[in-house]
């Protein structure tokens, strides 16, 4: 090949207040999986935005092909055979999947016909997938596969994904990468937005890495270290957390027996769930999306009310109470969905500062909220955990989804929890931001506190926890000891095997 | 009292005509609705189409020419909303409740002068040989055009949402503006049509009114008929068919009324005239009671403010 596929030259793209990218530079050749690598607001989304055709560049040009090309809409770009799948999913959830796919594309075949190709390219990757579904009914990992299979319809040349991984399980995001491995070996280049680096070194044969709207370097990630790669991206030496083991002490969180209808019809029913967790120690519950962890979050921060005996803190029966006298009692909750749940998208921080830390951090006299208390509070938060915003009187919808992560979690750390429940606490997060939440948790455990961490990354979860329990199906199963802990027991768990202790051999026994 | 004064043929017959307005406005709502876009303001559009298509039949002495007029009334009306809600990013439901009030005091200063005037009259259509069959016959074959072009329009557009790509496109834009706009489809372009297209539909659905059911021009005429019409949507579920069972059901209910009020019955009027809502009311709390949004089937990105890509 003479020319890579694309090539990039100086694209500068300003916004009123930032430059998010300055002069970028980079080429993509056929068949290659190439990295875009980056911290949260270094320009990545961005990029790709103008390579597929969603925004127009200030100053710059590319070529595709060794042709000019300068997309002004999406259209055009698929035309020229450049597809993405997008990382907050573009899709229709009342649509059908055949339907969906259908809105992809420039000029789809009838609707039966359409299905057959659907089925046919979907078996061919290895990604199974029914046309006649309706998308509300899909897990996150089938979602992706409708785009990915709504890309590779058009037979692309150059496909773009951004931070594909960030919802998947590990067995989704194996399955993924055998079908990316697939597609580049048949010839079509991918370009690769993450910021999770073993993915990066384990799939990409070429990274370019951004950092403020700048290249800073290009490698091969096979032969850089995660830690390199992390510090070309942070622009300091990278502090992997670090756990001061800490002697367990009394019992803060007891959970016996708790069982809870879902509210709605796609939910998962919580059977008997028990647990404990002492101060100073770190609960980890892992498993496969939709098993039940929004159920159980919503179970221990009283969202969902049970028997008082079911849930206890210190002891005290607390199943029948709601968020907020549990909030008093010291039991705080960040819970996974963090526009719309964990924050009110359209008030500022210090609204969003006062909505959870109004009880516990004593803001409001007879019925008046103190402002400037809660202001400080919030200014606290950014401070302390790095949340990049223009201020705390701006709305939580303006900040990125790992910025308003960070305020969200930090905003319950610093009211000094007892009991901290997290569902997710670094989905979506950069790596440098990811370790600091986790440190901070550490810190939290540390200094006494009883921590659950419900995550779906299971490299997260040994980090962090001193015990492991897996969701499946809406039980849990017990909890052991994370250190010791091989994989094919951690995999064992998460496929709902309880209890470790029945035998194997069973399923094998007898033709 | 005197129930056999009701004649069973004519009810059936007159309640086609009676829901005519109210179906032309809700199929045309529906289309807006499905798109994503929420306005209220039917019933100010209904009554700017009335009056328009009142005055041009008039002027020109031709009916068809006055049901033109009134889609073009309609139309421009709800251009001012599109103008307000797409291009300038004002609340959907304040916007569309100002159009209402809007279009009822334009329509009364445009009326003035052509109260007491007669309108011309849209003859009737007898489809040879089907209107000979008895019962039947007469109840759904001896009707002016309009009937059956709302009838048409019903057709149309459950065609055109479910079978065609513009109107997988504009379901797509009324369930996810973000995904289809970064899909690149024209997210405003496609709201702005579906918007002029209700607004003609309910200036059809006016001028049916001031031109046939009535008729003559009186302020006020459409008399609620477009909050009706916003009711039937949601009672349909956005369903096309749902629309047209829905408007007869309605105007059944309006011809019960008139019907029984002519036969002397003993209930209030108010309570007949309350009916309509009553039973809105308790549909949609029948579909809500059953759980799931796919129950109720509302486009997600209803009433939703688009602000276009950045």
């Amino acid at each position: 090949m003479d020319e890579p596929l694309l090539v990039v030259e100086g694209l500068t793209k300003a916004y009123p207040g930032v430059v998010a990218n300055d002069g970028v530079s980079f080429s993509v050749a056929r068949g290659e999986i190439h990295a875009l690598l980056g911290e949260n607001g270094a320009g990545k989304s961005t990029l790709v935005k103008m390579i597929y055709g969603l925004v127009r560049p200030d100053a710059g040009r590319m070529r595709l092909s060794g042709q000019d090309y300068a997309p002004s809409e999406p259209r055009e770009a698929r035309a020229r055979g450049v597809a993405m799948v997008f990382q907050h999913f573009s899709l229709f959830d009342a649509l059908s999947v055949a339907e969906n796919v259908a809105l992809g594309m420039e000029a789809p075949p009838p609707m039966t016909r359409l299905a057959e190709r659907i089925r046919a390219v979907s078996e061919a990757y290895g990604l199974p997938l029914d046309p006649d579904r309706t998308v509300a009914t899909l897990s996150a990992g089938e979602r992706q596969r409708v785009e990915i299979i709504r890309c590779l319809l058009q037979d692309p040349r150059l496909l773009i994904m951004d931070e594909p991984t960030s919802v998947l399980t590990p067995q989704e995001v194996e399955i993924l990468f055998e079908t990316l491995r697939k597609l580049a070996a048949e010839g079509t280049a991918i370009l690769y937005i993450s910021h999770k680096l073993e993915e990066i070194r384990a799939l990409c044969d070429a990274a370019t890495i951004l950092r403020r709207g700048k290249v800073v370097a290009t490698c091969t990630p096979r032969e850089t270290s995660a830690a390199a790669l992390a510090e070309l991206m942070v622009g300091a030496a990278f502090q992997a957390p670090e756990r001061q083991p800490v002697e367990p002490g009394q019992v803060l969180l007891e959970v016996t027996k708790l069982d809870l209808p879902p509210d709605n019809p796609l939910g998962t029913s919580l059977r008997e769930i028990s647990l404990a967790v002492r101060a100073g120690e770190i609960l980890g519950i892992g498993g496969v999306a939709g098993n039940g962890q929004e159920e159980l979050v919503a179970a221990l921060s009283g969202e969902a009310t049970t028997a008082p005996g079911t849930v206890r803190i210190m002891g005290e029966p607390v199943g029948h109470l709601g968020p907020n006298p549990r909030r008093q009692r010291g039991l705080l909750t960040a819970p996974e969905e963090r526009l719309g749940h964990a924050a009110a998208p359209d008030m500022t921080l210090v609204e969003n500062t006062a909505l959870t830390a109004l009880a516990r951090m004593n803001l409001a006299r007879r019925g008046f909220i103190d402002w400037p208390r809660t202001r400080a509070l919030a200014e606290r938060i950014v401070r302390r955990f790095d949340v990049r915003t223009a201020g705390v009187e701006h709305a939580a919808r303006s900040l990125s989804g790992g910025n308003l992560q960070k305020f969200v979690i930090g905003r319950e750390i610093l009211q000094e929890p007892r009991i901290l429940v997290v569902n997710q606490p670094t989905w979506g997060v950069d790596a440098a931001a990811a370790a600091a939440i986790r440190q901070a948790l550490m810190d939290l455990a540390a200094e006494g506190a009883a921590i659950v961490v419900v995550s779906q990354d299971l490299d997260e979860l040994m980090e962090i926890s001193d015990r492991f329990a897996a969701l499946n199906g809406g039980r849990l199963s017990q909890s052991l000891p994370t250190r010791g802990l091989t994989v094919e027991q951690v995999g064992l768990m998460l496929g709902g095997t309880h209890g470790m202790h029945r035998p194997q051999e069973a399923s094998h026994a007898a033709p | 009292m005197d129930l056999s004064a009701i004649s069973p043929v004519l009810l059936l017959a007159s309640l086609m005509v009676a829901s005519t307005p109210i179906l032309l406005a809700a199929t045309g709502e529906l289309v807006v609705e499905r798109a994503g876009v929420l306005n209220l303001g039917v019933e100010g559009m209904m009554i700017v189409g009335a009056v328009t298509g009142f005055v041009a039949a008039v002027a020109t002495d031709s009916p068809a020419l006055g049901f033109v007029a009134a889609a073009a009334g309609g139309a421009a009306l709800s251009l001012l909303f599109a103008f307000l809600t797409q291009i300038l990013f004002t609340n959907q439901v304040a916007s569309g409740l100002a159009l209402t009030l809007f279009g009822l005091g334009l329509s009364a200063l445009l009326g003035q002068g052509y109260i007491g005037v007669k309108a011309p009259v849209l003859p009737q259509i007898e489809i040879p040989g089907l209107v000979a069959i008895p019962v039947l016959g007469p109840i759904l074959f001896r009707h002016d055009l309009m009937v059956y072009v709302s009838i048409a329009l019903v057709a149309a557009v459950w065609l055109f949402l479910t079978r065609t790509r513009a109107g997988l496109v504009l379901r797509a834009v009324g369930e996810n503006h973000d995904a289809a706009h970064a899909l690149g489809y024209k997210v405003v372009r496609i709201r702005v049509l579906a918007i002029l297209f209700g607004g003609a539909l309910a200036g059809l659905g006016g001028a049916y009114i001031s031109l046939v059911r009535v008729p003559q021009w009186t302020e006020g005429m459409t008399a609620g008929a477009g909050w009706i019409a916003l009711a039937i949507v949601v009672f349909s579920s956005w369903r096309p068919w749902r629309v047209l069972v829905g408007a007869y059901l309605f105007g059944g209910v309006t011809v019960l009324q008139l019907n029984l009020q002519a036969a002397g019955i003993a209930i209030p009027v108010e309570y007949l005239s309350m009916a309509p809502y009553l039973v809105t009311i308790v549909v949609l709390v029948a579909i809500s009671a059953r759980r799931g949004r796919s129950a109720v089937n509302a486009p997600a990105s209803l009433g939703k403010v688009f602000h276009g890509g950045a």
